[in-house]
């Protein structure tokens, strides 16, 4: 692979990592992860593991997302203000 | 306290990208993994797979055949990993349901 | 999500969306010989494309598709499969999962294995589907987030 688009995917790697650490709200913390699963995802192809390539997209990004977004809802306070 | 965590964070990768300055080039012909025998001189399993993998199976993708032939026993446990998570899911999880009603 | 009302455009997409991604789950599963893929990536497939509708339609959808005490039958239906295809070829003669010694006449020895690896990529796919669905139902508790 041309190693300009791979630096490209990597710094918008970290950048994904340092937002979802440092947000504050959980549900874009979330989106920040799958972003990030996707990445590496595009990494892992990149590197000729097609395979890990293809369990990292559909696990991480999709099946891990819909999960999380599940448990911050359900331990939000319930409060009708 | 932030400037910590950022100066651990920032040790960390650096000793992370020192380790990988010493891994072999991705894709070369010649790394120790792709060697027909090994530097102790045991020959290398993997070597067997590639050659082998379609005359015993007729089927052209190695992966495959590695995780649900060679390496079936393996693949069985890690099924049975995935199943005993859902029954704890199910142990742990649904009684607090029937509890709050 | 909690006071807020349903979205028919969400709802629309999700039901658009949602057979193709089961249809390439099953090709991704069958097709595993010839191209990435397998058991594990294509159960996740069909479990999201399940999940799919019962994030957007709620469980009023979802009880036309899988109910919700269907899914334990079917992982222990899928981790039966494995299993009993190894013990099968146990009792024919072989080792435990030695595809070679499947009952099955007419067969060379090399088809018999290429059988084999596809019967337990069904199972382990069955397996993972029925599983993450069933994870999503405990996690909700019966609460409706459409």
């Amino acid at each position: 692979m041309i190693w300009e688009l791979e630096l490209i995917i990597y710094l918008f790697l970290a950048l994904s990592a340092i937002v979802a650490l440092e947000v504050k709200d959980l549900l874009v913390a979330v989106v920040m992860m799958t972003i990030f699963s996707f990445l590496m995802a595009l990494l892992f192809v990149a590197m000729g593991a097609i395979d890990v390539g293809f369990t990292e997209a559909v696990i991480g990004a999709g099946v891990t997302g819909i999960l999380f977004v599940v448990v911050v809802f359900q331990t939000s306070r319930k409060s009708n203000d | 306290m932030k400037a910590l965590k950022i100066l651990i964070l920032v040790l960390f990768a650096g000793i992370l990208i020192y380790a990988s300055s010493d891994l072999p080039f991705r894709g070369d012909p010649d790394n120790l993994m792709h060697a027909e025998e090994s530097i102790t001189g045991t020959t290398v399993k993997g070597n067997y797979f590639i050659q082998n993998a379609y005359r015993d199976t007729r089927t052209p993708n190695m992966v495959t055949v590695v995780l649900g032939d060679y390496r079936s026993i393996d693949t069985f446990g890690e099924q049975v990993v995935i199943y005993t998570a859902g029954l704890i899911t199910l142990l742990v999880l649904r009684r607090s349901r029937r509890r709050g009603k | 999500m909690r006071d807020q009302f349903q979205s028919p455009i969400v709802l629309l997409g999700a039901r658009l969306l949602s057979p193709y991604i089961m249809v390439f789950g099953w090709y991704v599963i069958i097709h595993g010989h010839y191209s990435p893929g397998g058991g594990f990536q294509g159960g996740a497939l069909l479990a999201a494309s399940l999940l799919l509708i019962r994030v957007a339609g709620g469980s009023k959808l979802a009880e036309l598709q899988i109910q919700e005490f269907a899914t334990t039958p079917l992982a222990v239906i899928g981790v039966v499969i494995y299993f009993a295809t190894g013990l099968v070829a146990m009792a024919a003669g072989g080792y435990f999962l030695d595809y070679e010694a499947l009952p099955i006449p007419g067969v060379e020895p090399d088809w018999l294995r290429y059988i084999g690896i596809l019967i337990i990529e069904v199972g382990i796919g069955l397996a993972v589907m029925a599983i993450l669905v069933m994870i999503y139902d405990n996690m909700v508790r019966g609460e409706d987030y459409a």
